[in-house]
Formats: C-alpha cells, structure tokens, sequence
C-alpha cells in the first residue's frame, strides 16, 4: 500500500499551528471561543485558548511553556507536559500541524 | 477541550442549531440510487435566488448556526455558489461544500477557496473505477473525483471523502480506506446507506447482509487504531441491524436545518415524507421564528411526542427516540418507536425484512431521475 501522511508528534522543539483550514471563532449565540474544523465544533478553555494564542509556526513548544509559566504560577516543566498532551490531542483530532 | 460538540445539556429546551444544510438546487449530473433527495425533485425555476440564500446565511449566523453545508444536488450546478460561499464566510459560517466535483474545475476551486471556502466533501461510489461509475450512472465520474480530490488538498482545504456502502461495494472497504489515506483526506465517512428515499426504492439492490456490516464495522475499528492522528473515520451502520436506534439530526429541531432548493425550512431532509408537517419557507417566515416557533420544528422536539416503550425509556433523552421518518415508513405513525430500536414490537420483522432481501440476488438499481411532469 501506498504510504499517505504521517501522524504528527509534538516535541520540545515543535512549532505548531493551526491547520489552514480550522478556524478560531468567537461563538456569540453561546460566548464561548470555538475552533471549527470539518464536521466539529472544539471548545478551548481558558487555558488551552492561552496556548493556541501562541501557536503561530514560529514559537516552539519550549517557548511556549516558557511565556506561560510567566503568567501562570506553575514550574515550567509542568507546564511543558501540560502543553505538549493537549497540542498531541488537538494534532490528533487533525486541527493542528507542527 | 470536548468533541464533538452536540447542543448539550436540556435546561434549555430549544438550543440553537449548529449546523445548516443548504440544499441550494436538486439538479445533479449523477444519478446515484442511494441519494437523500426525494422521490419527488424541485425543479431549478423554483430555487431561491441569490439574495435570499445570501440574506438566509446572515439570519442562520445570528441564530447560532455555526457551520454551513452546501449541498443539492450538486451545488457547483449553482453560479451564484461564489458570493454564498463569500457571504458564508462574510458573516462567520464554517464552510463546507459537498459536491460530485465532476462540474469543477481547478480555477473554479481557487476561487470558492479565496472567498472562503473551508472543506471540500467528496463522494465516493468505490474503489473500484468501473463499479464506482456504474453506481454513479455516469461515465468517467470517479476519475474527475479524484482529480479534484487532489486540487482541494494542494490548496490547502480539508477534504473529506464520503463513502456510501452497500452490498455492491462493501466488499472494497479496505480499498477505500486505502483510498482516502492516499489522497490525503482529513475525514473519511464509511456510511452505511440510510434506507430512506431513492434508498428505500433501491432497498433490495443494496442491503449488504449482517455478516458484512459486522466485518465492516471490525475493518472500520482496525484502521481507526492504524490512523490515529492521520484520518478520521466517521462509522454509519445501517439502522436494519443495530439494537438501537441512532440520535437522528442529533434530536428533531435540535441541532440542525435543512433548507431545500426553493426555500423550505425542515428539521431533517426527509422530513416531507410525513403526512400532515407543514413547513413554513425561509421566503415568508423568519428563520429564527421557524426554528424556535413552527409546528413542523415542534412537533417532534424533545419528548412530549412520545408514547412507549420510547415516553419511560431511560435513552431516551440519548437517542431521541430514533427517526420519525422511519418510524412512519414502518410502523405508519410518526410518534411510534423507531423499528431500529429492539423495544419496538415491529424490530424483529424490520431485522427479517433486511436479512431476507440481503440474501436474495441484488435487484437492478432504479436510478434516480427526474420525473417529467
């Protein structure tokens, strides 16, 4: 069989961004933010909303952990585990590349 | 994060709609024997026009509708389809265009791209070239699917591949999958034709036997695993085997409006096929007063309707009793249980139906067409 696209792993070095195709969008009707992908509605908290806002295919997952242990007072590592398992899941669910 | 995101809780009762299938024409090149439209298709001189579809989108935007399926037929049959997929755009509407391909061509696309197009969904008859033309009633279909299937993902659009299944075709999932991964789909659709319609005309020439949909549904599990973070599979088993009924539009009036090619509003596409609805259309009535207000919106919303085993059934702010279209289809009474479900007294004779025609040799397929009037 023909070997199609690859799964995409997040790392340290990673530097996501949202697929061309999902879209952040302030839902009005339930004031709530929203990202829009083919078939599914995904509703970030405020937290996974701080993440995505950094994710421009410039910043690494390092750099990302880094400005956010600024602003939240966690350790950085911790913060980095946190970041990297919820950008896996939003890749797997096809939102995200890196 | 949570997905995939259905109008969720009950303290509101009527929740706005999330998604809106625009059926903006019911003019098709393909003659597919399993299509969702009626029997009895609206002719291109009563479609709405394109102010009304434009002034449509805003009204759906406003009510809460977030994500736009351009459907028909075959939309692209539309030359307006540009300025409704701009206005989709215009006004915050996830845009997604489902359509044959056949009629596109790639400066066409970049166009619909440009003015904000976000999904492209394909239908698929097989993957087998001659098979799939055949079930298609058109030659040299599945090749131009191909072709543009190719063109969506170059310009960077999330495309989905949707494969009806059936007893002509079941045996090639493998393949279709295959297909999809190739191509490098986000989504894949395996689903089980939905015995309504053209479908239900077609029943004999189509129902695959419980043997096959069980292997499917294996099939359908394994690649999942395979393709984790690759391809998404969407699994729809045909109602004649489950135990239980599906979540039809995700509840009658709850999530969903479907407006057809002259304007009017229905709580599922298949709605017309109940005696006695009236629906309202979008050229004379708000849309936010048809969602929250018609009777055809609420007649079936919720769970006032029910009688048993659906009224003191425990799923049954789950599955909302199942589908009223079949329930009428079979039982003869919108506000009977669906027979899908095995509490319904008429299950077991729905299964036999399915068991029965799924052995017989397959009937000839009876294309769908327009009916000269």
């Amino acid at each position: 069989m023909q070997s199609g696209p690859q799964r995409t792993t997040i790392g340290v070095d990673s530097a996501p961004k949202l697929q061309p195709f999902a879209k952040m969008r302030h839902d009005a009707a339930r004031d709530r933010w929203t990202i829009l992908a083919p078939e599914r509605v995904f509703t970030p908290d405020a937290v996974a909303l701080a993440v995505l806002k950094l994710c421009d295919g410039q910043r690494t997952v390092d750099q990302i952990a880094c400005e956010l242990a600024k602003s939240y007072s966690a350790p950085q590592d911790r913060i980095l585990k946190d970041v990297i398992a919820m950008l896996q899941e939003l890749a797997d669910k096809g939102v995200l590349s890196a | 994060m949570s997905s995939p995101q259905p109008p969720a809780g009950t303290a509101d009762p009527t929740p706005s709609p999330v998604g809106l299938l625009a059926e903006l024409t019911h003019r098709c090149p393909l003659q597919c024997p399993y299509c969702s439209n009626p029997l009895a298709l609206e002719r291109a001189t009563g479609e709405l026009d394109t102010a009304t579809w434009l002034d449509v989108l805003a009204q759906a935007a406003d009510l809460g509708v977030l994500q736009l399926h351009l459907s028909g037929g075959e939309p692209t049959v539309r030359r307006d389809l540009e300025d409704i997929v701009e206005q989709a755009a215009k006004v915050g509407l996830y845009c997604n265009l489902i359509t044959a391909g056949v009629l596109l061509t790639r400066a066409r696309l970049e166009e619909l791209a440009r003015r904000g197009l976000a999904h492209v969904q394909i239908s698929i008859q097989d993957a087998d070239v001659a098979n799939a033309d055949r079930i298609a009633g058109s030659a040299g279909a599945h090749a131009k699917k191909l072709e543009v299937a190719r063109w969506v993902r170059a310009l960077g659009l999330a495309l989905t591949l949707n494969a009806p299944i059936h007893r002509r075709n079941i045996a090639r999932l493998p393949e279709i999958i295959a297909l999809a991964e190739c191509l490098g789909a986000q989504r894949l659709e395996i689903a089980h034709v939905q015995y309504y319609g053209w479908a239900l005309a077609n029943r004999s020439a189509l129902m695959p036997t419980r043997e096959e949909v069980l292997r499917s549904a294996n099939l359908v599990a394994a690649a999942r695993q395979r393709l984790k973070g690759i391809l998404a599979i969407d699994f729809v088993v045909p109602d004649y085997y489950a135990r239980r009924p599906k979540p039809c539009m995700g509840g009658w009036g709850r999530g969903s409006i479907n407006i057809t090619p002259s304007g009017k509003a229905l709580p599922c596409h298949a709605a017309e096929t109940i005696p006695g609805l009236a629906f309202d259309n979008v050229r004379t009535r708000r849309l936010r007063d048809i969602w929250l207000h018609a009777e055809a919106f609420r007649a079936f919303r919720g769970t006032h309707w029910m009688r048993e085993p659906c009224r003191s059934c425990e799923l049954r702010e789950r599955d909302w009793g199942g589908c009223r279209c079949q329930a009428f289809a079979v039982a003869g009474a919108a506000a009977e249980a669906d027979p899908a479900c095995d509490k319904s007294s008429l299950h077991a004779a729905f299964t036999a139906i399915a068991e029965r025609v799924a052995r017989e040799p397959a009937a000839d397929f009876r294309y769908r067409t327009m009916r000269r009037s």
